[in-house]
């Protein structure tokens, strides 16, 4: 690694970065604070609140608070299940990727496909996909006997909603986890074979470790993206039936810009942003605390 | 070496899987309404052009994809050079803060932007910059300013400092040694990263549809009113997916090695 020199004069350089995400970041966030303590009697009048909404929400038998704390379940639940499959699943695939050759580069092109797929196209592809009258998936598994439908059903629904974030998202971890294998040199495999070890014994004790940084990246940005997920659940079942796929966002979105009430929706904002902040802050910490740990262990040797 | 047993198998299943619906998108894009409601087919049986036909002749439809690619274009131009001077400070100076900035921009990426609707709507509506493509660029920057210094600074760190030093001996001026040695050197990391840039501008959708109304819609926009509409034209609504998803499809084996960089943030 290179030591870097002491430079104030390098704020010249970040200023331009700085001014813009500071425009287009604190300065909504302060008129959402503004909002967040105020009332309004319409017609742009405003008095000072308190702490009234903050209370409101954070009680959940009122009916804002219930809607918070019932979105968030849904969310974390949602998060939780799409980690449980996406992150097995796509370790999977980074392994049975072929070893070199065109076909690996087929393979890549198709695994980034979904990624660059517009969110509220990934709604349409399912949204096609999956209705029982015209979607090769609702069609067939209504004709092998399944009830299926995923705007009456809450059951399907969910299912739906998971296998798409499913398809979406897997190839992420999936190229995560290829590119912190193809970072292991041969040496290391061929150590291993010449001590018989196992292919599970090779799995753990090679290719985990190296696994380790990605797969923490790979977590973040998994639970990050599903904890604000809008468009794809949006456009395909609108956040029903009833309320089972209304996730924070979408609830938030409800709050904001479809009744909007403006107190209401910037304490949740606030609420919601400060709990993104804290995990984000939790996981950087830990990515910079392994980092120092790792060339620690390194050095020593 | 680093594979297992019946991958094959394991990453077919998996492609298929991926591609499937990808495939009925296109499979209906090129049918006629009448086929799609009254009948299953696995193919087109009465291949037409006339969904595509109407979204390049409607100014409604068209309109939508100039606009989104206005707001991307701008997006993207705005990010990277807003970027570059930061991604070098970063990869060659410590400076006053510069580990607390880091993780302020990594919390821009992370916000929910359902959190900035409301806000930047009222926003730009103050600045009168509401339904232009400025306003979405603007947002945009949010989440890819913070992206594309990232990437960069990944590829600046790899040039050695020592082009640097013998350029400034050579007597170049600060800004002669960026645009005539630093940024030659670095072409194909500023294209990774405007494809990044490019791509999380070109598929977000919640932002756009709040900054705009008429005159800057774009594409997301028109396809979710056509969805909320009561006839369902479901051929048009595939042929405008399809017509989405080339932009991505189009650049995507001359990046095909960076994806994980650039959805890593450039940390892998």
């Amino acid at each position: 690694m290179m030591d870097k020199t002491v430079n104030q004069k390098a704020w010249f350089l970040v200023l331009p970065v700085f001014l813009i995400v500071a425009f287009s970041a604190v300065l909504p966030l302060m008129t959402v604070v503004n909002y967040s303590v105020q009332d309004t009697f319409g017609n742009n009048q405003f008095f000072w609140n308190g702490v009234g909404w903050f209370k409101e929400l954070l009680d959940p038998s009122s009916d804002l608070g219930g809607r918070f704390y019932a979105s968030l379940l849904r969310n974390l639940a949602f998060s939780a299940i799409i980690l449980a499959i996406e992150v097995p699943l796509g370790i999977l695939v980074a392994l049975s990727m072929p070893r070199d050759g065109w076909r690996v580069a087929a393979c890549l092109v198709i695994l980034a496909l979904p990624l660059l797929i517009p969110w509220n196209v990934v709604g349409t592809i399912w949204q096609i996909f999956g209705r029982p009258d015209i979607g090769l998936l609702g069609y067939t598994l209504n004709h092998m006997g399944i009830d299926y439908n995923y705007v009456s059903n809450e059951f399907d629904a969910w299912a739906t909603v998971i296998v798409m974030d499913v398809w979406h998202w897997t190839s992420l971890v999936a190229l995560l986890c290829y590119a912190g294998l193809k970072s292991i040199p041969d040496a290391y495999y061929q150590a291993a074979q010449i001590d018989g070890a196992s292919r599970w014994a090779v799995f753990r004790a090679i290719q985990l470790p190296k696994l380790n940084r990605v797969l923490l990246i790979g977590v973040l940005l998994r639970f990050m993206d599903s904890f604000m997920i809008y468009t794809e659940p949006f456009v395909v079942t609108g956040g029903g039936p009833g309320n089972s796929t209304t996730f924070v966002s979408i609830e938030l979105v409800k709050i904001a810009l479809g009744q909007f009430d403006l107190g209401k929706a910037a304490a949740l904002s606030l609420v919601y942003n400060i709990i993104v902040l804290i995990v984000c802050w939790i996981f950087y910490t830990v990515m910079t605390n392994a980092g120092v740990d790792h060339t620690k262990r390194e050095g020593a040797v | 070496m680093h594979t297992i047993p019946g991958r094959r198998i394991i990453l077919l299943l998996f492609l298929i899987f991926l591609l499937l619906p990808i495939y009925w998108l296109v499979n209906m894009s090129f049918k006629t309404n009448t086929e799609i409601v009254s009948t299953m087919t696995l193919w087109p049986h009465t291949p037409t052009l006339e969904n595509y036909t109407r979204i390049f002749t409607d100014e409604s439809w068209y309109s939508g994809y100039i606009n989104s690619l206005k707001y991307v274009i701008i997006n993207t131009i705005l990010s990277i050079s807003f970027a570059l001077p930061a991604a070098y400070a970063f990869s060659r100076y410590r400076f006053l803060g510069d580990k607390h900035l880091f993780f302020w921009l990594l919390s821009n990426r992370m916000a929910p932007p359902a959190v900035f609707a409301l806000p930047f709507f009222n926003l730009y509506s103050a600045i009168g910059l509401f339904d232009t493509p400025w306003a979405v660029a603007l947002a945009h920057c949010l989440f890819n300013v913070p992206l594309a210094v990232w990437i960069l600074e990944g590829f600046v760190s790899g040039v050695p400092r020592e082009i640097d030093e013998t350029a400034f001996l050579d007597g170049y001026s600060f800004p002669k040694f960026f645009v005539k040695i630093l940024v030659p050197l670095i072409a194909s990391g500023i294209g990774v990263a405007a494809f990044f840039c490019f791509m999380f501008s070109w598929v977000e959708l919640l932002l756009a549809r709040t900054l705009t109304s008429v005159n800057a819609k774009p594409i997301s926009a028109v396809m979710t009113r056509t969805v909320s509409a009561s006839g369902m034209d479901w051929g048009l609504l595939a042929a405008a997916g399809v017509l989405t998803i080339i932009p991505g499809a189009l650049v995507i084996w001359f990046v095909r090695n960076y994806i994980a960089r650039g959805f890593a943030l450039g940390r892998v």
